[in-house]
């Protein structure tokens, strides 16, 4: 039955359609292995009943012949999105208990494609965090080093892909969320271009840089369900009216000619050497491919950090007001008056990162204060896209770079150090700000046997690029292959 | 730096209450992080336009149409503390 | 130190019009007034996790219609900005609105108080989500928080502080009233508060430049109230002043009952409101063309239809003045207009008979019983003598109770006025046969009893005979007898 469980998405796909076997079967045996596999702490909500009754509706519609995009195929959706009739707590005691009265658009699409939803995987609180240790309901442990975190904030989801829990998860992007979490865990995150998923239904924390994104255990898989959750939708002011194309159409395609661009700040000081030897790696792996490597300069890349961590608290700490207690949610008890409802229900419900960025945003918006930091951080923010854009029409088709300084690191090596977790960030950041579309793939071992992951930057609108260079490199080697240990079932965090 | 009076008029501002034990941690990592994002200041934007919108699009609109509601009864069940119809908080003094 | 100087008012005006529109400003929940609470919810109204604003195209060409109309430069580019508080009644705990970048800027109203005519600048036009309704039970000690107003359109418009008296901020509401109601864009009723106004008041010494101290005053449900609001307050803040001590900045809450404002509870520390630019929105972008479409549709506006029916119609100014106070009225003279040709005596029906009739019901035009077109045909009938002014009336009564046409009403009443002079001549000979002893006196001389033989047919026709007709012929049989006889 484990067997089931190791096919990729789209091999689960034909295997289904052609009646190998059946849904019901093949969510069985997930379900089984998320149950063996509870140490890791992946799961917030697994939805084995109505995940069950998922599979026996797609089977009856199998047998019919029936034909749609992900028909069977079960996934895990982020805590961060809602999903009709089920919890969606983002990780927090605030929204604990919280049902959701509507489905978001990307849970539309993958339930008219449809996919199975096994469960709501982990993440950092509110999406604040970048190792899966700041969630109510406890970190998420590496499959890969149970002792070393997944990153965050989809650290879940992509746990939950590495260690095969699901043929493939949903997670959200506003920093790297979806891509350092991928690149620690070892399987291919993308976060497209801003606009091109709905944020319809996607629990907000910084509405200028969140889009959903794709955790997959290789590139097709990714780019299948890319391509099944993109689109335009009126019900999101931000989302762009852009075709989307098939991203499986290049795949397989030479990339001879290919100019990738590696940025000359993208090397600092600081980061991890391994990393550093290993991404060089990759890169010749890419030259040897037909790819020129071109260097090019992102000269303001050095204050995205600071720009990100002004503009995401702001919008933050706005996007989280509605969280009172008066409407839904956690509502202290015992309450006298209205100013304790208020702050109670607030200081009980979020936890400590959520809190700090909700004091920073609120400061770096607050009167005497908002033109220094947030004013001037949208204005630098225009510039980091500039060097973007110049870069990209002056130099080459696409950008390469390590996707995190430093492969997993240990649970609680960060968490008193918020600056140091911040830092994290630094390669993926700027993807955010930008709005570009940009992956992670993995591309080697470090001497810990810990996943490295190598990240591609595309144009606006250019996933396709970025898929058929990722499975281009992945084709040409095995890092895709090598699975983490298996884990007993036992308690969890 | 953020002095502690500081720290918590901003999280008064959030509705937010800060533990006196957690406040001089609180001012700490504040000031800290502070500190870090104050470097944007010296960076020189010249003539850049601040961006709100990456791809800046505009004039995004619907059209004058109702749309059908939730189930406003489902809605109210999910309220922490209701009275028939209506949300009930404690009274709001003005 | 006491102060003998002369002081004037200084009075701006925030005016809230709550649009006509029949969807939310940023989804699709219906704007429909009196409906059950919490009715109208969906996830942006709730400010649920998840939702996404997007905005009502409408509320966008009401607010150029209004800028238009009130003389402003609308803005090429506007946006979205947040404005952050904490209240039961603001489900996302922000306010969508406009701050630095509104639509619309820098026009100016003319209004007219006794006879006078002052133009009062707007300082800027802005759209905006109304919030969410509370209502305090202080027994069980709760509020009860109704959303269904929450995200229904609003445009807030803000005077400069060119008001100087009470009669003239009443003036300046009425007017802008009037002129949205013209536009369509709202019903602009304080009673329902689809129009609301808060004043900002200051006095300083006649003369002076600088602006004094400032008070706000909120609560204000009615013109009645604006006035008495800001006379209570010039009084209040000149005693202060003459006192020699100064007025402190506060805002208050005017009390209808007693008359009087009075300071609100200390708010918490000055609003800090942190706007931003809202990231869920993107900005507009208004150009020429969309602004010179508007224009070319705009409704006619109060003061140019007043001027068409002066000129036009020639109506007198103040006619036209009592016709344009609703663009009801107008529009139902237009219509009686059409049917009788005649605006003078529309004009004179309507704001007599039918204005009587209304307010005695206690309704609206738009309840009125009478159609336009029976009303014009009413009108045709006395103008071609088919019946009296006098039976007009009661026509028009019965009319009004039974909603039939008046051609129906005179003929199943056999109200048809006799004109026939021959009938008419039968009757008056039936009453000189009736009444020989007055007849003999009237053909001797004596006039006076002319009016005693007119009432004496009358009464003999029912009412119903022409009292021209029935004067002449009179008239010629008594010269007739009169020339028999020498």
């Amino acid at each position: 039955m484990t067997e089931l469980c190791h096919l990729s998405l789209s091999e689960i796909r034909s295997g289904l359609h052609q009646g190998t076997f059946s849904a019901a079967e093949l969510t069985e045996a997930f379900l089984k292995r998320i149950d063996n596999h509870r140490v890791l702490n992946a799961f917030i909500e697994v939805l084995a009943d109505s995940a069950r009754k998922e599979a026996q509706l797609c089977d009856t519609r199998l047998k019919r012949r029936e034909r749609a995009p992900l028909l069977g195929v079960p996934l895990a959706i982020k805590d961060m999105i809602l999903t009709a009739g089920t919890r969606t707590t983002c990780a927090s005691r605030m929204l604990k208990d919280f049902v959701a009265p509507y489905d978001a658009t990307v849970t539309q699409e993958l339930k008219s494609a449809g996919a199975v939803c096994l469960g709501k995987t982990n993440m950092d609180e509110f999406a604040m965090g970048s190792s899966n240790e700041n969630s109510a309901f406890g970190a998420v442990r590496n499959p890969w080093n149970l002792e070393r975190v997944s990153g965050g904030s989809s650290g879940g989801s992509a746990a939950a892909v590495a260690q095969r829990l699901c043929a493939g998860a949903l997670g959200t992007d506003t920093g790297g969320s979806v891509r350092q979490p991928a690149a620690f865990c070892g399987v291919v995150g993308i976060k497209p271009t801003y606009g091109r998923v709905s944020r319809y239904g996607v629990v907000a924390f910084a509405s200028s840089l969140d889009q959903v994104g794709v955790l997959a255990s290789n590139v097709r898989d990714a780019a299948i369900l890319t391509g099944v959750i993109s689109g335009y939708d009126p019900l999101d002011s931000t989302s762009v009216n852009q075709v989307v194309p098939n991203f499986e159409a290049h795949l397989g395609q030479e990339i001879k000619s290919l100019k990738i661009g590696i940025p000359d700040e993208y090397f600092i000081p600081g980061m991890s050497a391994e990393v550093e030897k290993i991404i060089k790696q990759a890169l010749k792996k890419l030259e040897d491919l037909g790819a020129e490597l071109v260097r090019v300069g992102l000269p303001h890349t050095n204050v995205a950090v600071p720009t990100y961590y002004i503009l995401a608290p702001a919008e933050a700490s706005s996007n989280l007001a509605r969280y009172d207690g008066v409407r839904y949610g956690r509502r202290a008890a015992d309450i006298k008056d209205l100013d304790e409802l208020y702050f109670r229900s607030r200081s009980e419900g979020f936890g400590a990162e959520v809190k700090r960025r909700i004091i920073i945003g609120t400061y770096v918006l607050s009167r005497g204060y908002y033109d220094q930091f947030y004013l001037k951080a949208q204005k630098v923010r225009s510039l980091i896209a500039r060097d973007f854009k110049c870069a990209f029409e002056r130099h080459c088709d696409l950008i390469a770079c390590p996707t995190a300084p430093s492969s997993a690191f240990r649970l609680g090596e960060k968490i008193s150090d918020p600056l140091a977790m911040y830092l994290s960030d630094v390669f993926t950041i700027p993807a955010n700000l930008a709005g570009l579309p940009a992956l992670s793939i993995p591309c080697g071992f470090d001497s810990s046997d810990l996943p490295v992951g190598l990240q591609l930057i595309g144009k606006p609108w250019d996933e396709s690029t970025l898929f058929k260079a990722a499975y281009a490199y992945e084709s040409a080697t095995e890092w895709h292959k090598r699975l983490p240990p298996e884990a007993g079932a036992g308690p969890t965090f | 730096m953020i002095s502690a009076e500081e720290v918590r008029k901003i999280a008064s501002l959030a509705r937010l209450n800060v533990d006196s034990d957690d406040l001089s941690r609180l001012s700490r990592e504040l000031g800290t992080i502070l500190d870090y994002i104050k470097q944007i200041e010296a960076v020189d934007t010249g003539e850049a336009q601040p961006m709100s919108h990456v791809h800046g699009i505009v004039n995004v609109f619907r059209e004058d149409n109702v749309t059908p509601s939730l189930d406003s009864e489902e809605l109210l069940k999910n309220a922490p503390d209701y009275c028939g119809r209506f949300i009930r908080v404690p009274l709001i003094v003005e | 130190m006491k102060d003998g100087r002369e002081y004037e008012a200084v009075i701006g005006l925030e005016a809230h019009l709550q649009l006509a529109t029949s969807s939310k400003i940023f989804c699709g929940s219906s704007t429909k007034f009196g409906a059950e609470p919490n009715m109208f919810i969906d996830p942006l109204t709730l400010g649920l996790p998840g939702c996404l604003p997007v905005l009502n195209r409408r509320v966008v060409e009401y607010a150029i219609m209004l800028g238009l109309a009130l003389n402003c430069e609308i803005r090429p580019f506007s946006r979205f900005a947040r404005k952050h508080y904490f209240y039961p009644d603001l489900p996302k705990g922000y306010q969508i609105s406009q701050h630095e970048e509104p639509i619309c800027e820098r026009g100016h109203l003319d209004i007219s108080v006794e006879g006078a005519t002052r133009t009062i600048g707007i300082k800027r036009i802005h759209m905006e989500e109304d919030a969410g309704k509370n209502i305090h039970d202080l027994r069980s000690s709760s509020s009860l928080v109704d959303l269904n107003r929450a995200g229904i359109p609003l445009l807030e418009i803000v005077s400069e502080p060119d008001l100087r008296t009470p009669a003239e901020a009443a003036a300046y509401l009425k007017t802008l009233r009037q002129i949205a109601r013209y536009l369509g864009i709202s019903q602009a009723l304080m009673e329902e508060g689809s129009l609301r106004c808060d004043a900002n008041i200051s006095l300083r010494p006649v003369g002076e430049l600088k602006f004094g101290v400032r008070c706000e005053i909120k609560n204000l449900n009615s013109f009645k109230f604006v006035e008495r609001a800001l006379e209570f307050e010039i009084a209040r803040q000149r005693a202060i002043l003459k006192s020699g001590r100064p007025v402190a900045q506060e805002t208050m809450l005017f009390d209808g009952v007693n008359g009087i404002t009075r300071p609100m509870r200390a708010k918490e520390e000055s609003n800090d409101y942190r706007y931003f630019p809202d990231p869920d929105l993107p900005p507009l972008l208004v150009e020429e063309s969309w602004i010179e479409e508007i224009r070319r549709w705009l409704p006619k506006l109060p003061e140019q239809v007043k001027q068409e029916l002066c000129q036009v119609y020639g109506l007198s100014a103040y006619d036209a003045e009592v016709l344009t106070a609703e663009k009801a009225y107008v529009d139902y003279f237009y219509s009686v207009f059409d049917v009788c040709s005649n605006a003078k005596a529309a004009c004179n029906w309507i704001t007599s008979e039918l204005f009587g009739a209304l307010k005695r019901a206690g309704l609206n035009i738009e309840r009125c019983p009478v159609p336009a077109r029976h009303l014009g045909e009413l009108i045709k009938l006395v103008e071609a003598e088919v019946i009296s002014g006098k039976m007009a009336k009661s026509v028009f009564t019965e009319m009004w109770i039974s909603s039939r046409s008046p051609q129906e009403i005179v003929k199943a009443k056999g109200l048809v006025q006799i004109t026939d002079e021959a009938v008419i001549l039968k009757l008056v000979q039936q009453v000189f046969n009736e009444n020989p002893a007055q007849l003999t006196e009237y053909v001797d001389g004596n006039d006076g009893l002319h009016g005693y033989m007119v009432g004496k047919v009358m009464k003999a026709a029912k009412g119903n005979a022409n009292p021209k007709k029935v004067n002449e012929l009179i008239k010629r049989e008594i010269a007739r007898l009169r020339g028999a006889n020498r």
